[in-house]
Formats: structure tokens, C-alpha cells, sequence
């Protein structure tokens, strides 16, 4: 889905609701939902599929 | 060039990074470590012909196999596995900064609650306990005192995982409500910010605020040290001042090889990503020009 040349539209896979991504969003970027703040992964850009993204674990970081 | 990136997640850091590449127009193949397998002799991610690949792992299990499987192939990887090995574990971390005899807090590692808590008297109040592996401040106590000690290393050994069960001890280092995050390649120092908070953990992770750092030579000289230490690379360096603000003395407590750079790109003047590619570019021509004399 696309809405113009700036911004994606995808389903916030939390609430359902439809939500703009930056068009220059790409597969593995994390972005923030923006109805609620989760973390959310692209999964796909061709249709733009979200799922939330993977809880921190105990290894992560730098 | 082509440029491999490991990662799991493309957060604001590694978005920086891609971008520069692709701006600067090398090719760019994203290696989800997830999706891929690594076998002892090939592996089913596309690293044919890569000149080079930087290992962006969020996770420190996955960049430390993936990086050592990827180096087993001959594929250029950056930061190198060894490093990683040093930089992921905090006792490996200290050793290798003591045995380089660069300043670095105090530390005792010990392996159960009651030799803990020796190591914890011993150091006196205030100490700190952290978990040898893990980062943004994650699991680190401040201990005050015995009644905190005791109830912390029990909780500790209840969690688990083993590596609750290696005590890492340090002693607490009076810092001046800020600490220094230098990122440097192989030494170099790009930039430099500190972190601060009135918590006694200025991580940025954790909220603490940043601002632009000028390293004076005493600091610059310790980073380029502790680069070296740990086998170089891309790399975080965390300074803190000893004997108060601008003294010109630092203890180096941790270097961190999976570095997070936006906090820092966005706090100083450097176009901190430009820094790093310009860096990446420098490897793989050294390394084009030692084939090449190779096969001369």
C-alpha cells in the first residue's frame, strides 16, 4: 500500500489500525507503532507487512 | 566495494550506516543472521565475493558465532571474532586492559555467593556488581551495603543461567555524574561525547545526556590503547575521569565491539557514519593492495 511518494501505509499488526511508515523504511528495520508505541519489524516491503518486533533478550546490546 | 552487514534488526544505527554505503554507491548485502545457516565449510548466506562484512548483531551470541564462522570462510569480517571474544565478556574485557597495563577499576571475579561476598567486603561500600555478559546497564548493582549485597548474590543465584554464577566485582569509581564514550577505528578516535545522569549509570541507553567531547592526548592515547588491546576494529570506548571534571586522568572500563553510534552521531559535529565508511573503504583498499603485491 502506498499513499504518496513520502510515506508507506501498513496494518499496525496490534491494533489493526492503518499507519504511515517513511517510504525509505526497509526489511529488518525496527520502527515504533505510532497508535502505540510497540516495536514493530518489517517484514516485507512488497506488500508492507509488520509483525512486533522480537522481545529484548538477555544478550543483546553492544 | 561490496559490504556484507550482519544484523537482526536494522535499528537508527545500522539505517546510518546503509545509507552512507548506498549513497556512496557500494553494493550492500543484508545477512540476516536469522534466516541463514552456518555449516563448517559454506554457509547459506550470499557472502560470495564480499570485500568486506561488519557485524551489526544486536545479539552477542549470534555476532560472536556468526562472525567466527564467517572468518573460518576467509571472508573479511569486521570487528574480527577475536575481538568480539574479548569485548562480549567483561572479565575478558579487564583482563585484557589490565595485562596492557592501561588504568581500568578494580575488579575480583568470583564464582560463588560467599566468595562474593569476600570480594564485596573486601572492596567496601559502595561496590558494584555487574553480569559479565550484557549491556545498557542491564542487572548492575550499585551494593551500599551488606544487607544489599546479600539479598542481590542471592537473587543472582536463583536466576539461572550460569553466568549469574561469575561474579563480576568492581569497585566503584567516584565519577563526576558523567562518563566518556569514544568510537574509534583501529585506534583512531572518530568522536567522542559524554553521558550524564544523576543515576550512578550515565548510559545512553538508560537516558543519560549526551554532549560533544573533545579528548585531550591523555584519552586519545588511552583509546588508541585500548583498541589495540582488544585486537582493534570499530570500537566504543567508556573512559571515566578520575579525581573530577577535566582532571586529565581516566580509568577505561569497558570497551564495546558491536557499537552503537547514533547517541553520538547525533551529539557531535563528525558525520559519524562518513567516518566509519570512509574507514571501511580504507580496509579493503589496504587489503586490495596487499593482494595484489601478493600475486606480484
Amino acid at each position: 500500500m502506498t499513499s504518496d511518494t513520502d510515506t508507506l501505509l501498513a496494518e499496525d499488526p496490534i491494533t489493526g489500525e492503518e499507519i504511515e511508515l517513511p517510504a525509505d523504511v526497509e526489511v529488518g528495520e525496527i520502527i515504533d507503532s505510532p497508535v502505540t508505541g510497540t516495536e514493530l519489524e518489517v517484514i516485507s516491503l512488497d506488500p508492507v507487512v509488520l509483525e512486533e518486533a522480537p522481545e529484548l533478550e538477555e544478550d543483546w546490546g553492544e | 566495494m561490496r559490504v556484507g552487514i550482519l544484523y537482526s534488526r536494522i535499528r537508527k544505527d545500522e539505517k546510518l550506516l546503509l545509507n552512507e554505503l548506498r549513497e556512496r554507491g557500494h553494493e550492500v548485502e543484508k545477512i540476516d543472521v536469522r534466516k541463514e545457516r552456518f555449516g563448517l565449510e559454506s554457509t547459506t548466506a550470499n557472502v560470495d565475493d564480499l570485500d568486506i562484512v561488519v557485524d551489526r548483531c544486536l545479539s552477542t551470541s549470534r555476532s560472536l558465532y556468526a562472525t567466527q564462522f564467517l572468518d573460518s570462510y576467509g571472508v573479511p569480517v569486521v570487528n574480527a571474532p577475536e575481538t568480539g571474544d574479548i569485548c562480549a565478556d567483561k572479565a575478558k574485557n579487564s583482563l585484557a586492559l589490565a595485562e596492557a597495563d592501561i588504568p581500568t577499576p578494580a575488579t575480583e571475579v568470583s564464582f560463588t555467593k560467599e566468595s562474593a561476598m569476600e570480594s564485596i567486603e573486601s572492596f567496601g561500600y559502595p561496590c558494584v556488581l555487574k553480569p559479565v555478559v550484557g549491556s545498557w546497564g542491564r542487572l548492575m548493582a550499585k551494593i551500599d551495603s551488606r544487607n544489599a549485597a546479600e539479598a542481590i548474590l542471592e537473587h543472582k543465584e536463583t536466576l539461572g543461567h550460569y553466568e549469574h554464577k561469575v561474579f563480576y566485582i568492581q569497585e566503584f569509581v567516584d565519577k563526576p555524574g558523567r562518563d566518556i564514550r569514544a568510537l574509534a577505528v583501529d585506534g583512531d578516535p572518530i568522536a567522542a561525547m559524554t553521558r550524564s545522569s544523576d543515576h550512578w549509570l550515565t548510559n545512553a541507553a538508560k537516558g543519560g545526556e549526551t554532549k560533544s567531547f573533545e579528548l585531550d592526548d591523555r584519552a586519545r592515547e588511552l583509546v588508541e590503547r585500548a583498541s589495540e588491546a582488544v585486537g582493534g576494529g570499530l570500537l566504543g570506548v567508556d573512559l571515566m575521569e578520575v579525581g573530577g571534571e577535566g582532571s586529565g586522568e581516566y580509568t577505561v572500563h569497558e570497551v564495546n565491539h558491536t557499537v552503537e553510534f547514533k547517541a553520538l552521531d547525533a551529539a557531535s559535529e563528525v558525520d559519524v557514519p562518513a567516518k566509519v565508511v570512509d574507514w571501511l573503504e580504507a580496509k579493503v583498499a589496504a587489503a586490495d593492495d596487499e593482494a595484489t603485491e601478493a600475486t606480484a
